[in-house]
């Protein structure tokens, strides 16, 4: 398992949160994903063997929104 | 996504064409002015719809639906002024919003740009190189010059200097650094210079883990919050509907269109979520964590506060109360030497009040072994010098005069059969104790209560000395639990406050557990609150922001819920249009935003702020230590 954080640019909408979550839940191999609205960033524990934080970063970007940073963690 | 990118510059487009198209309108015949609201509706109103349709496509109905309907239904039955009006303010509000909320998020946004990116590097071949933070590893060590603040957790391996942790604790105070002290990230070496051994980085330091933290609480919903989330999520779709059956029932389309835009529960979602924003930020620049808003709505009702052993209410250090001397003046200070000597080879805990009683005299400790034969219950003896309890004195035969009484520790000094002195040895009451329970009563706590793995006779005194209403010793962890459990099977509201370490129990059953003084020990899970320092006027503190805290909710909601009741009565009256209406919508949506702001201004006794990072003095610095 993996931990990765996304720092997202602009999120301005409360109903970002649901687009961006839902997005990554359509992900395989997302076990877990929060948008946190307040510090604009995206928290997600994944699979490594089936996903990479590159993948979750562009499924932000194509839903047009930025990324502006990504750190990845085992755990 | 252009439109959406350009949102702002569409907006003051839009906002000049619909001046200009209402000047048109006022003066000029013929259709300009109506063309021109048109080309303001659209250029401001594309951005809303946008947004709107993107929520639509993930089944929410957001307040941008409701404005895009009313706007479209506005250019239908001509109401040009009105569409371009609605549009633009709803754009500025937005903007607006945009530019306080992100002041709302300040507090922690100081926290996570306090650290320097690049921190000079001990390289193995002994030279300084400026390294990326993201580049440190766990083993290695890094120079701190004045100035710096340290971006990993580390133990000190050289070097001395005052830091500064008010970032992490929240106390002004600095310290002093030597070798084998442990510094925090986030802490900033005031004066001197440091070398450490890097523990913890990125993530998983001390400081990192308050961000954290901090982060995830702010998002957090109190049950307030949620609720309405809730009823938002119902409330949009509904004002939709009751719009739609005035409309029909009515025939009148201005009217249920005006429902539209007066129906956005702007400021009614925004109120809680704000406030407790604000709050957490405040409290996390203070050292005080709040695990979220709820938290604080669930302080304000303690009125029942159990502290979880003598150490939470005293230094927890044992220290020299009094010394009575029967030996000449002259003499004192080679025995406090060799008393501090005996006690360095036994590991008795009231030995170290000794060793540093000598220390703090000046005294000069022998290194030479003593030989120490440990007698079980009484005390120890080397040669002829026995160092312990009445008993040991007892058992040695030494001459006692007549001594008064004394609640503390006595330990008594005989050479042969001669008294040398005696020491009274106790865990001296924290500073400031009395007066902050004293303030906790004030605040609503009415049963102060502590719960002692002591001895009752020392929890007692304590107890007694501080003002307490109950002082229980001889408890194990499990009893205190139970104790809580009783309380609150009472109808108690009890706040517990522990160390953190074996008292998760206490902390989980408690309706507030509040870890306290363990500093360090951010990842908690059981706390509810965690203090980074362990002054008792901190608890004094976080009551204040959460009662604060909690009578900013209120009002919020208030001015939330007053102001849906204003436009209704004015609808009703018919002094409302759609365009008067958003104005009210917004104004209300900025004011609750400034309400919770004025949580930024809860006094702390935070004496000064931290001076800036500055790079090139610390560079200066650095040279000058070298160079000595």
């Amino acid at each position: 398992m993996e931990k990765v954080t996304l720092k997202l640019g602009g999120i301005t909408c409360p109903s970002c949160l649901q687009k961006i979550e839902g997005a990554m839940h359509q992900i395989s191999g997302v076990q877990d994903a929060k948008v946190l609205f307040n510090a604009s960033k995206l928290k997600a524990t994944i699979d490594p063997s089936q996903t990479s934080a590159q993948a979750l970063a562009d499924a932000v970007t194509k839903l047009g929104y930025t990324v502006a940073s990504s750190k990845t963690q085992e755990v | 996504m252009f439109i959406q990118q350009h949102k702002y510059q569409l907006m003051v487009a839009g906002g000049i064409a619909t001046l200009l198209g209402l000047a048109a309108h006022q003066w000029l015949a013929g259709p300009i002015g109506a063309i021109l609201l048109i080309i303001g509706t659209v250029l401001a109103g594309a951005p809303i719809a946008l947004n709107a349709w993107a929520a639509l496509r993930v089944k929410v109905i957001s307040i941008e639906l409701l404005v895009t309907i009313a706007v479209v239904g506005a250019l239908i039955i001509g109401e040009y002024n009105e569409g371009a009006i609605v549009t633009f303010l709803f754009l500025f509000g937005d903007w607006l919003e945009s530019k306080s909320l992100a002041k709302t998020r300040s507090a922690i946004q100081d926290l996570a740009t306090a650290l320097p990116s690049t921190v000079k590097k001990l390289t193995a071949a002994g030279s300084l190189v400026d390294t990326p933070v993201d580049d440190l590893a766990v083993g290695d060590t890094i120079q701190l010059a004045t100035g710096t603040t340290a971006p990993v957790d580390g133990h000190v391996l050289g070097g001395t200097g005052l830091v500064d942790e008010s970032r992490i604790t929240g106390e002004p105070e600095e310290r002093r650094k030597v070798a084998g002290d442990d510094v925090y990230s986030g802490s900033t070496v005031t004066n001197g210079s440091l070398q450490l051994q890097v523990k913890q980085v990125g993530d998983d330091t001390v400081y990192g883990q308050i961000i954290d933290l901090v982060e995830e609480a702010q998002d957090a919903q109190s049950p307030v919050a949620s609720f309405i989330q809730r009823f938002a999520k119902w409330y949009t779709p509904l004002v939709l509907v009751i719009a739609l059956i005035v409309g029909l029932v009515t025939r009148d389309a201005r009217l249920a269109i005006t429902i539209l835009v007066l129906g956005c529960p702007g400021a009614l979602v925004i109120g809680a979520p704000v406030t407790n924003v604000v709050g957490i930020g405040t409290g996390a620049k203070q050292g005080l964590l709040l695990k979220g808003g709820d938290v604080a709505s669930t302080l304000n009702q303690i009125d029942t506060m159990v502290f979880d052993k003598t150490g939470t209410l005293t230094a927890g250090r044992t220290s020299v109360q009094s010394v009575q001397w029967f030996v000449n003046e002259d003499a004192r200070q080679k025995w406090l030497g060799r008393i501090a000597a005996i006690e360095q080879q036994s590991a008795h805990p009231l030995g170290q009040a000794l060793i540093t009683y000598a220390q703090d005299h000046d005294a000069e400790i022998p290194t030479v072994k003593e030989e120490l034969q440990v007698i079980p219950g009484q005390g120890v003896t080397a040669g002829t010098i026995a160092v312990g309890n009445a008993k040991l004195m007892a058992a040695q035969n030494v001459t006692m005069p007549s001594l008064g009484a004394s609640t503390a520790s006595l330990v008594y000094i005989a050479n042969g059969t001669q008294l040398i002195a005696r020491f009274a040895i106790t865990d001296p009451i924290r500073p400031q104790a009395k007066e902050a329970i004293a303030a906790l009563r004030q605040q609503g706590v009415h049963q102060l209560i502590m719960l002692s793995g002591d001895t009752p006779e020392a929890a007692a005194r304590i107890g007694a000395e501080i003002g307490l209403d109950e002082a229980r010793g001889g408890l194990l962890p499990a009893d205190k639990t139970a104790y809580i459990k009783a309380l609150q099977a009472k109808g108690r509201k009890v706040a517990f406050v522990g160390d953190g370490i074996n008292d998760s129990p206490s902390l989980a059953q408690a309706d507030v557990g509040i870890a306290m003084g363990s500093g360090t020990d951010v990842a908690m899970d059981a706390a509810d609150v965690i203090l980074m320092n362990n002054n008792l006027p901190t608890l004094n503190r976080l009551l204040t922001l959460a009662r604060k805290m909690t009578a900013n909710v209120t009002e919020n909601i208030t001015i939330a819920v007053g102001t849906v009741a204003l436009l209704l009565l004015g609808l009703i009256i018919g002094l409302v249009t759609m365009g008067s209406g958003m104005l009210v919508h917004e104004v209300s949506i900025l004011l609750v935003i400034a309400n919770a702001l004025r949580l930024r201004h809860i006094s702390s006794r935070k004496a000064k702020n931290l001076t800036p990072v500055n790079f090139s003095q610390a560079q200066m610095a650095d040279n000058h230590h070298e160079s000595n």
